[in-house]
């Protein structure tokens, strides 16, 4: 029937005989101990599907016994077989993590049912393992390339925070991938079943944030037609990734902190609490320090949120990953466009090797995507990347400032773009609030 | 050659419906089926505090009465059975072994308090010798609800399953040499 192995504890020979009689017509491979300790050697000798284990044996304990079995094999199935009727054992057996509980004589019918069922519930979390795998395999976060070892170190990071619930800080300067960095940990952590839940903060206005974190009740606000919940809530059991947690306003940071601190929040116009378990990402590009110093941050959230730090390098810092990350896009955008470009021209591999990237991962994202649009050959060629990357730039002095250059493309972006910051932002691949950001901290004027 | 199937009932004469039991294990076993006499002392094997025989003593008993070491020996009796763990047993086997008892004790109608019928009682008392046999022979539980191999513990389930091999059990026992 089975090629199911079964492991009976008892010290009744008369009973371990009759048992292994049972289940070997049943099909099963049986063993016998006649004590703890024979049990304990036989399930190192392991594994069993299951375990019937007689509470009351001279020398150790059944419940003693039961501990190790565990120990030795979380996986393993108990049923306990004692002669003793006592609640309180069975209760603690039973709290001790054994599938049932039977009483001496067990009628026959029951035993089937309990082994049988027995066996269902082991197939059923057998099945749950192998589906949580294949999940898991499905929900594998993007690939982070990372040849350098400042990625390799970051990458190690998330590996390490990821086993724990604390919250995490994100930094690093636009188009670093930090949103990745997110998925990556939320991918490696124990809550990769429950959903990861973003939040732009910087690109929505305040009033919106509150609802879309908080969610609302029916009539909560002019428009409010229906219920709705809210990021927050929908973030249980998950991660809630929050982007830009540094452009929120003072009274939801006091909001936040509320919610952190007790995981509890009730919709905007509702009076029920609502309870969350949800772990906090954030990130940000700006010195969550100096807005501290500067009073426009919230110093007790500041430590709330900022148990753990990881810092993005920018791409710059990092050059040994640009051509593999060129090359990875080009296999992407190969595949979306249907071309069959699969290289890189040597005379393009020196411009975008002397390129500073400003707008770091992304830019180069970009500017792959934009050269394979152009492109027609099977290299990618320097003639194809956009005019900022061919223009010069890398024969500025190295002394130039990122800002100067950030604030030089931004320039020609939006000046290409008419002044319109909604298709400059596009282009750039920014969003709007960013955008603005960038063009006031800048000085620039649309 | 064919291993010989002694059958014995064991606790006085034969039934008057023995003919029929024994043409029932004939139509799925080829092998020579003889009956034999196998005065056990089944008082020896009662347990007083639980008013059972226990099943394990009986066949040990029984396989004493067996003639030749190459045969098969299976005793049927009409007192309740037991093993030490289960509250009672239709029957019990040595899993390819000499020796199988079945007991008739709660394959009757009466049992359940309905009115006796022979008719029930003799497919039944078939359905169970093939059974224990069949372990005897070496067979183990099959998943088949047809099947004879098919576990049962209550009454109700013999009476749901056949009385004859499935395919598969039926395939092992010729690699075993049954016919």
């Amino acid at each position: 029937m089975t090629d199911r192995r079964i492991l009976i504890v008892d010290d009744e020979l008369s009973v371990r005989g009759s048992l292994e009689e049972w289940f070997r017509e049943d099909g099963f491979q049986v063993e016998t101990a006649e004590d703890g300790l024979a049990a304990i050697r036989a399930m190192e000798r392991g594994p069993y599907d299951i375990v019937l284990l007689d509470l009351k044996m001279p020398g150790m304990d059944g419940i003693a016994v039961q501990k190790r079995v565990r120990e030795i094999d979380p996986r393993a199935t108990i049923i306990i077989l004692t002669a003793y009727a006592s609640v309180e054992t069975a209760v603690e057996a039973l709290k001790l993590g054994a599938f049932d509980y039977v009483t001496k004589p067990v009628d026959p019918d029951e035993l089937s049912n309990l082994v049988r069922n027995a066996l269902n519930a082991r197939t059923l979390a057998e099945e749950n393992v192998r589906l949580k795998e294949t999940v898991s395999e499905l929900t594998q976060a993007a690939p982070i390339l990372a040849v350098s070892a400042k990625m390799e170190h970051v990458l190690e990071l998330v590996r390490t925070v990821a086993e724990t619930d604390s919250s995490v800080v994100i930094r690093g300067e636009s188009g670093t991938g930090k949103e990745l960095i997110a998925r990556a940990i939320h991918a490696q952590s124990r809550r990769r079943y429950f959903p990861l839940v973003a939040v732009n903060a910087g690109s929505i206005p305040e009033t919106l944030l509150e609802s879309e974190l908080f969610g609302h009740e029916k009539g909560a606000y002019t428009g409010a037609q229906y219920r709705r919940k809210g990021k927050i809530e929908l973030a249980n059991g998950g991660t809630l990734f929050l982007d830009e947690i540094g452009d929120i306003t003072p009274k939801m940071q006091i909001d936040l902190l509320r919610v952190l601190e007790t995981h509890r929040f009730t919709r905007l116009g509702g009076n029920q609490e609502i309870e969350s378990d949800f772990r906090l990402v954030c990130a940000t590009h700006r010195n969550l320090e100096k807005l501290v110093e500067e009073e426009q941050f919230r110093e007790d959230l500041f430590y709330r949120i900022n148990v753990f730090n990881i810092q993005v390098p920018p791409l710059r810092e990092r050059p040994e990953d640009v051509l593999p990350l060129a090359r990875f896009f080009i296999e992407k955008y190969a595949r979306a466009m249907g071309k069959p470009v699969k290289a890189v021209a040597p005379e393009a591999e020196a411009v975008l090797l002397a390129y500073r990237w400003p707008g770091n991962v992304r830019e180069l994202e970009n500017a792959v995507e934009r050269a394979m649009v152009a492109g027609r050959g099977p290299a990618l060629e320097a003639r194809d990347l956009p005019v900022s990357a061919l223009n010069g730039d890398a024969d500025e002095p190295l002394a130039r400032s990122l800002a100067a250059l950030e604030k030089e493309h931004i320039a020609r972006v939006l000046s290409d773009c008419e002044g319109n910051v909604t298709r400059a932002a596009k282009v750039l691949d920014i969003d709007r609030a960013t955008l603005y950001n960038k063009l006031k901290r800048y000085g620039l004027r649309r | 050659m064919a291993v010989p199937i002694h059958l014995a009932f064991v606790d006085g004469r034969a039934p008057v419906w023995s003919d029929a039991l024994i043409s029932g294990v004939a139509e799925v076993f080829p092998n020579p089926i003889r009956t034999i006499a196998a005065p056990v002392d089944l008082q020896s094997c009662l347990v007083p505090s639980r008013q059972q025989h226990h099943a394990a003593l009986v066949l040990a008993a029984l396989l004493r009465h067996r003639p030749d070491p190459a045969s098969k020996i299976l005793g049927i009796v009409r007192v309740d059975l037991f093993v030490p763990v289960l509250t009672f047993v239709f029957g019990q086997a040595q899993l390819d072994g000499p020796g199988a008892v079945v007991s008739t004790y709660r394959l009757r109608s009466e049992f359940y308090g309905l009115p006796g019928d022979e008719g029930v009682l003799v497919e039944r008392t078939i359905k169970e010798c093939i059974h224990e046999l069949g372990h005897a022979f070496g067979l183990v539980h099959c998943d088949n609800y047809d099947c004879v191999m098919h576990a049962s513990s209550t009454v109700d389930e013999v009476d749901v399953r056949g009385a004859v091999f499935c395919g598969h059990c039926a395939s092992v026992l010729e690699g075993k040499g049954w016919s």
